[in-house]
Order: C-alpha cells, then structure tokens, then sequence
C-alpha cells in the first residue's frame, strides 16, 4: 500500500513511521489534494472515510503544526494516518472538504483551536469558542485560564475583580 | 380531616399580606429547569419518584421562561452559552429567582480553562448555591427548602417600585 503511494508521488511522501500496526505518511503540504484525490479514488486503496482531522502544536520545535488526517477504507478495513508539517504563526494549507466533504467540520474545529488556516474551506467560521474570541485556544502559548483559583490568600483580590452580576 | 378539625368556627382569617404573598410564591415556585451538564441528571432524578420535586409544587420543569419563576442552573456554563443564558433570565417575569446548583455553576467547580465561566454569578445574580458535583437529589431539594425560607422571610411589598403610568 505505500508503496503504491511512494510510486505515484516520490518527491511528496517525506516520511513513512509504522508504529503498533499503525502507518503513518508525512507529506509535502503542496501535494496534499492530489496525494488524497488519488487515495480515494484509486480502487486498491479506496479511502473513502476521513475519520478525523486535528491538529498538534509542538511548540518549541519547527515545524510547529502538524495536522493529521485519519482515513478509513470500509472495505478491507485499512487505516491509514496523513501528516503534513506547517510553520509560521497561522499556517495554511489546502483543504480537502472536496475530497471528503465531512472535513469540513473538523477543519473548522482546527482553525477555531489551533489557527490553522484552510484555503478554499467553503465556510471559515469559528466552532467552539464564541465568535467574538480572541486567539486560539488549544495552542501552547495561549492563557491557560481567565481567572486565577480564589485560595485564602487572594481571595479579596479576587473578589474585588470579579464581575458580579448585579440586577 | 386534616386542617378542617383545627379551625373551629374560624371563617375569616386575618394575615400579613406580606406573609401570603410569600407563602403563595413558594407553595408553587415553577422551576425552568437550565440542565446543562452532569447536574441535570441529579436534578432530574430530584423530580422522578423517589425524591419528589412535585411535593413543593414543582410538578414540571417549565420550558419556556416566561411561564416558570425559578431558573435551576444545573451545570458548567460555557462562555458561548454565557448570553443565550442572560437572554432567558432576562425573558422571566418578576419575581424571579436563581439557584445555582453544583460547583461548576456557583463557581467553575473543576475547569478553569478558556471555555467555562467560573461561576454563574458573573451573568446572573444568584441567590442559593448548592454544592456538590454533582448535588445529591437531597441537598438540591436543601437548596429548595432554604429557598423557600429566604422567600418567606422578604418584604415584596417594601421592595417592589411604584407602577409608574
């Protein structure tokens, strides 16, 4: 099977790991709609379930995205992980909600938490978090919360900060 | 049988307005019940049989707040759900009160992250918290009680503002 991938696009697959029965291909962001065109559609791989997207910020290490795209072929109960690595302070990278339409959630969930941008994702709207949030909250360096735990020794602190609602 | 035999020749009954105004508002205070969360479970096993919500006159969790007079806050409120839940409040008609039942309503309880308000207090004011998490059916229905005698103890009519035309 990767090695059917391999012969098709030898200069975009990166990287194949094999972990626990697992597989995994790193690929070149640039040929991401082609490389899961032809998985879907090649009839001896057939991946035609896209289980999940998500993303992992590895925040000191470059690149610092990965988005990792789980994929399902129903018939013959084959797995299969796609990993493309991104830089910068708001990737982008191609969206494949027209390869598998049910990406478009879970991108949307992407680029709500981690900021992720997908280009040509008919409908770029925050999913989680209010529309009127700023920043992404899932990543390493965003606050871990809005208000410190109120102990004994804060607590007046707190209590004067603290928006009550009055009427 | 019951109060007929206590009352004797009592036809007329002199009170405190004030007392059966109270005494009025809480024999059948309907609840909108806000279940959000792992407290709505607690809250609706508070309703179900053998912990009887009925026995205070709340038979129904009303649906609609403009028909219920205590909003029940069962649950951790996100910062999304944060308007839709000032809008309700504000949809109920006086008197109103909230009781904030469990400890992700009174004050996050176990998440402080970016998504859930601590404590449902900033949004709406709140006036018994139960705590737990999630509160047994029994002190949901403690919670209730102390409800009910912080009612019995207001003054409506000191309270209330002239009706201006």
């Amino acid at each position: 099977m990767i090695d059917l991938i391999k012969s098709r696009f030898p200069e975009a697959v990166l990287d194949v790991i094999e972990f626990r029965g697992e597989t995994t291909v790193v690929v070149a962001p640039e040929r991401l709609i082609d490389i899961c065109t032809f998985l879907r559609d090649e009839p001896a791989l057939h991946f035609d379930l896209l289980s999940d997207v998500s993303a992992v910020d590895r925040f000191p290490e470059h690149p610092r995205f990965e988005v990792n795209y789980h994929l399902y072929a129903l018939e013959g109960n084959r797995s299969l992980r796609l990993k493309v690595r991104l830089d910068g302070e708001t990737p982008v990278v191609a969206s494949v909600t027209g390869v598998w339409p049910g990406a478009n959630w879970h991108e949307r969930e992407v680029w709500d938490l981690m900021g992720v941008r997908f280009e040509g994702h008919p409908d770029p709207r925050r999913i989680f978090m209010p529309d009127d949030f700023l920043g992404h909250p899932l990543r390493k360096d965003a606050a871990q919360f809005y208000e410190e735990p109120q102990f004994t020794h804060n607590f007046d602190q707190i209590e004067r900060q603290k928006p009550y609602a009055k009427e | 049988m019951g109060l007929e035999s206590k009352l004797g020749n009592l036809g007329v009954v002199t009170a405190r307005l004030e007392d059966l105004i109270n005494w009025g508002r809480t024999n059948a205070m309907w609840p909108l019940g806000f279940g959000l969360a792992c407290c709505a479970i607690e809250m609706m096993s508070a309703q179900a049989a053998n912990y009887d919500l009925s026995r205070f006159g709340m038979e129904l969790m009303r649906a609609s707040p403009r028909q219920s007079d205590l909003m029940i806050v069962a649950g951790r409120v996100t910062r999304k759900m944060a308007p839709v839940l000032r809008r309700l409040y504000d949809q109920m008609p006086d008197p109103k009160w909230v009781l904030s039942m469990g400890d992700c309503a009174s004050c996050g309880g176990v998440f402080n992250n970016y998504a859930i308000v601590q404590g449902v207090d900033e949004i709406v004011p709140v006036d018994v918290y139960v705590a737990g998490c999630p509160p047994r059916p029994e002190a949901l229905i403690d919670g209730i009680i102390k409800l009910h005698e912080k009612v019995r103890r207001s003054h409506p009519l000191k309270e209330s503002e002239p009706i201006r035309v």
